[in-house]
Parts: structure tokens; sequence; C-alpha cells
């Protein structure tokens, strides 16, 4: 098998014991998706645990976006789509009848891949998510905008600025902006879709220190195409290829011991 | 070993081997045709400066006329300026609101592409085409003869109070012309606006109708307001949808009551020109009113202009 190259040595492939023992939060049962008639996603069956980091890889195109905006619902949004089999959290399923999206979408944050802060002020833009949902006292606003920011490691950058616009901050700082507004309504699972892959190295490593800081209290699901990042940060990886879930194990295993093939040529970069 | 480089092609222009003349006869089109539109603005306001301002006192335009409209001595045009404000603020009250849903409806709810939508867009695009004539004669058989006369039956009116001509329906004639100009510069507005910050606002729970008052209106809202300059720009000069809609050709009081007739800077600067006995003596009169309807004109936009920039600053520093 061909060397890879992993951030540091792959000394510990003994899984730490948290891993394995996680509880289940997110499940998918044979969940299908199609554009039209053409079908995106075929058959995927995933169990994603809480509290942990976990990666979506795979080629552009492989349906890993997707699968990630099912988990919120946002492919509701377009026109045409239809999802068939069962997506479950918290072993409610999220696609029965009776589901209020706006309730699903308080509890699955989701941090998209170009930062897209409101023309608003940084206080405004996480106040924003508290007052859709009623809360309306000043001090308590405040308290949750500086707690998100803090969670967001932002605070010192910006805490003389409160008021002025977000669209002054940098790319890196948009995007702990968008991660801060995320948490500041307290998701339980965020959903990143490539959330660094418009950003300069610099940017990336802080946003990758804020993951590994996030996943104490959320589950994080991410979608990225740089594999180096998902060894750095996720617990577990799920390789994707034209709409198929193709292997999904820990982070570890699908980069030095993956059991298929096309995983394998996928992670050594002989393809994608 | 390394393989010698070729020498490079002269960059310098008299190796070419075609002078670009058609590049150079375009540039110089261009300029002309820029040139040639400016230089007619300038002629005309500088015609209309020349001869109206001698005209134009204070007198002129803070008296209301009592005597000899076509007398230079008792000339007077405030009756005009009222009018002519007032029917175009009323529109724009209309207007905006019913153009905006009307926009929003189309960009945000409508399914694009199908054929009710795009019956509704064919239908915009050919109202902004109707002459504005047809905007008066519809505004007096649909406005006064259809509802005004209607609502006086219902409620029972000894005389016609709303089957007449009025501001009120003089207005509305103008909002239902003007209304495509608004319709798609919102649209054009809601359109420029990023799909990602829809996506954030949803995303964090918001709803569909949450997410457009509260992120996707304030940012169109300097588009909208072009859509209202642009609106006002057109109406304000507009005479024949007022005709017989609610124009007076005299009024004794400035109107009072969304039923009055009014008086109009257009209308008079058409009265001035035709109904003259002495057209020499009159010139002076008619130069003078339509300076002041350019100047009202220029003046209501600049209002708009005014307040969108204010509202682009707030928005850049984050309000």
């Amino acid at each position: 098998m061909a060397a890879i190259t992993l951030p540091s040595d792959p000394v510990d492939l003994v899984t730490p014991p948290g891993l394995l023992s996680a509880a289940p939060l997110i499940e998918a049962k044979n969940v299908e998706l199609f554009y039209g008639s053409s079908r995106a996603l075929k058959g995927i069956d995933i169990t994603i645990k809480e509290k942990l980091v976990t990666a979506f890889i795979g080629p552009s195109g492989c349906g890993k976006s997707t699968f990630l905006r099912c988990f919120n619902r946002m492919n509701d949004l377009i026109d045409n789509v239809r999802i068939t089999g069962q997506c479950l959290i918290g072993g409610e399923d999220i696609y029965a009848k009776d589901v209020d999206v706006i309730e699903l979408r308080k509890r699955v944050g989701m941090v998209f891949q170009r930062s897209n802060p409101f023309p608003k002020s940084i206080y405004d833009n996480i106040a924003y998510g508290l007052r859709l949902h009623g809360t309306k006292d000043k001090s308590e606003i405040d308290g949750v905008v500086e707690s998100s920011l803090r969670g967001a490691a932002l605070w010192d950058e910006v805490k003389d600025r409160l008021h002025s616009s977000a669209l002054g901050l940098s790319g890196g700082q948009q995007q702990r902006l968008c991660i801060a507004r995320a948490i500041a309504i307290r998701p339980e699972i965020i959903l990143m879709d490539e959330p660094a892959s418009a950003l300069d190295p610099l940017a990336t490593v802080k946003i990758e220190e804020l993951i590994l800081e996030l996943k104490k209290e959320f589950t994080i699901v991410i979608v990225t195409h740089n594999m180096q990042q998902a060894t750095r940060i996720s617990d577990y990886t799920a390789f994707f290829y034209i709409g198929e879930l193709i292997e999904y194990d820990l982070t570890t295993k699908i980069f030095t011991n993956p059991a298929k093939k096309q995983t394998e040529d996928y992670v050594t970069g002989r393809f994608g | 070993m390394s393989t010698p480089i070729p020498p490079a092609a002269s960059l310098r222009r008299f190796d070419r081997k075609r002078p670009d003349i058609a590049s150079g006869l375009f540039t110089g089109l261009t300029g002309l045709a820029t040139f040639g539109i400016l230089a007619i603005l300038a002629a005309i306001l500088c015609n209309i400066l020349y001869h109206g301002l001698p005209g134009l006192s204070w007198r002129f335009v803070s008296t209301i006329p009592r005597k000899d409209m076509f007398e230079p001595e008792s000339a007077a045009v405030l009756s005009m300026i009222v009018g002519t404000s007032i029917r175009v603020m009323i529109m724009t009250i209309f207007v905006i609101p019913i153009g905006v849903i009307t926009a929003v409806y189309l960009t945000e709810y409508a399914a694009s592409g199908s054929i009710h939508t795009r019956i509704i867009r064919v239908a915009i695009a050919n109202l902004a085409g109707v002459p504005s004539i047809v905007f008066g004669l519809f505004g007096l058989g649909f406005f006064i003869n259809f509802i005004g006369k209607n609502l006086d039956q219902l409620t029972h009116q000894s005389g016609p109070l709303f089957g007449k001509p009025t501001v009120l329906w003089a207005s509305l004639t103008l909002a239902v012309m003007t209304m495509p100009v608004v319709i798609v510069a919102t649209e054009e507005a809601l359109k420029a606006i990023p799909p990602g910050l829809r996506e954030a606002s949803l995303a964090l729970g918001a709803t569909k109708l949450e997410t457009i008052l509260k992120i996707v209106l304030p940012n169109a809202l300097p588009g909208i307001l072009t859509g209202a300059i642009l609106a006002i720009s057109r109406a304000a000069g507009e005479v024949a949808p007022i005709l017989f809609t609610g124009v007076a050709y005299y009024m004794a009081d400035l109107p009072s009551k969304l039923t009055d007739q009014f008086m109009d800077l257009g209308y008079h600067a058409f009265v001035l020109s035709t109904q003259s006995d002495n057209i020499e003596k009159t010139r002076p009169i008619l130069y003078a009113t339509v300076l002041v309807l350019l100047m009202l004109t220029f003046s209501l936009n600049a209002i708009g202009i005014i307040v969108r920039a204010r509202i682009r600053k707030a928005m850049r520093a984050g309000h």
C-alpha cells in the first residue's frame, strides 16, 4: 500500500475509547434523493455519533453536500427535489409530516462554504437568530453575543466594534462570525459545508482549531475537499462517490487502512 | 542545452498588417452619440432657463392664481405646484407597496418559468408599453365610471362625489401607469441579493416570510427607491393620464380632499400654449411654468436620491 501523508505519525492507531462508545445522534436509513428523475443519492445508510466530528469526503459532485443538506432540510428549498428513506435525529424522523422545519433548523445549525454574514452589524448578525426565536431581553442578548463570539474565538478581535458592519471583517473573521451566529441559538448539531475552502491557510488553521473546540459541546458534520483537514479534525470519515456512500469508518482507518479499493485510490490521490 | 527562444513578434503598432479602423470608428461613434444626448439635454435646459428665469418670481410661485392666468402680472402657479406634488405623492403611496408586493411574489413565491408567471411578466412588459393617453381613458372608464359611480350609489350620494374626476383617481391612474417601472426595479434589486443571505437566514430557523421581511427587503431598499425615483420622474410630467381623471382648468382654492380636482403644472403648460389669445404675451409665463415643473421634478428626485444615499451609507455602516 502506498504511503500516505498524515500530519503526525499515526502512532495512535489504538482508537480512543470515546469514539466507539459515543451515542448515535443522526441516523440515515436508505436515503435516496432525486433531482427530478435523476438520482443524486443512492440508498445511503449512516449513523453519526454525538459530540464527534464526522467528515464527508469525495470528489466534486459525489453528493456529499447534498446529503449534508438533508439533515436540516435545506434541500426543501429546491424545486423538484424528492427524498425517500428515513433520516432520524435523536430517534425522530425529520421528514415526518408533523415535523416543524423551524424547530429542526434551530437544532441543526449550518455554516456555508462562502461566509454569508448579513449586511448588519456584528452584534445584529448574532442577535438575529435569538430575536427570531423570541429573545427580547437586551442583557440576555448581550450575554449570548459575547459567549457566542468567545465560542467562535472572535471576541477579542471584535469586542471594540460590535456595532460596526460585519462586512468590514476579513474572510476568516466573517466565517467565524457565521459560526458564532450558528452557535448562538444553541443547536445540537452543526453542519459545515466546506467552511474553510475559501480561506487562506492561517484562517483555515483557526477554523480547524475552533472545530476541535466546538466538538466538546456540539456534534459536527463537515464536508471537506481537503483530506489533510479531514485527518486533522475528524473522528469519523465517510467517503462518497457518485451518490453512494462507499466507506464509512474511523478517520484513522479510512486514511491508513481503508477496506475498499476506491477509498484507497481517492485518499492516496490517485483519482478525484 | 537550451533551445533558443524565438524572437518575439513586434508589438509595435505599425507592424500590424491590418490597421484597426473599425475599432477607432466605433469608439468615435459611441463618443459622438453620448455627446449628442448631452448636447440635446443642455440645449433644452439652457433654452428653458434663458426664457423661463425672467418670468420667475416669488410672487409667481407663492400665489394662488385669482385673476387672468394669461396675464404676466397676475399669472401664478402655487395651485399647480401643490396639485402636481399631491398627485405624485398619492401615486407613490399606492404604487410602491403594490409594486413591491408584486415583485416579491414574482421573485420569491411564483414558480419561475411556469405559464402563469410568464403571462404576468408579459402583461407587465406590455403595460409599460401602453401609451399614456390610454391610461387616461382607462382611468376614466374604470376608476370614475365604474368604481366611482358604484361607490356613489352604494353610499347614496346626492351628487357625484367619487363618480367624477378627482385627485385620487388621477393619482391611481398614474400608479397603474408607473407600476411596471417599480416592479421591474424591485425585481432586479431582489435578484441581486446573494442567495447565501437567504440560506443563512433560513438555516437559522427563520421562516420564508421572516427572511423576506428582515433580510431581503431591507437590502433591496435602495433598488426599490430607484424604482420610486423612476416612477416619480415619469409621472410628474405626464399630462395625458390625468386629463380625464382629475385635472382642472381652473380652481379658486387648493385641493383639500381626495375627492377634489386639482390644477397641474404640465396641464397648465398645455393650457398656456393652446388657450392664449396672445401667445407672445403668454410665452414668458409658459417658460416659467415649465421651469417650475422641471425644478419640482428634480427636487422630488433629489429627495429620493438623498434618502437612497443615506440608506446605502447606513447599510455599509452596519445598521
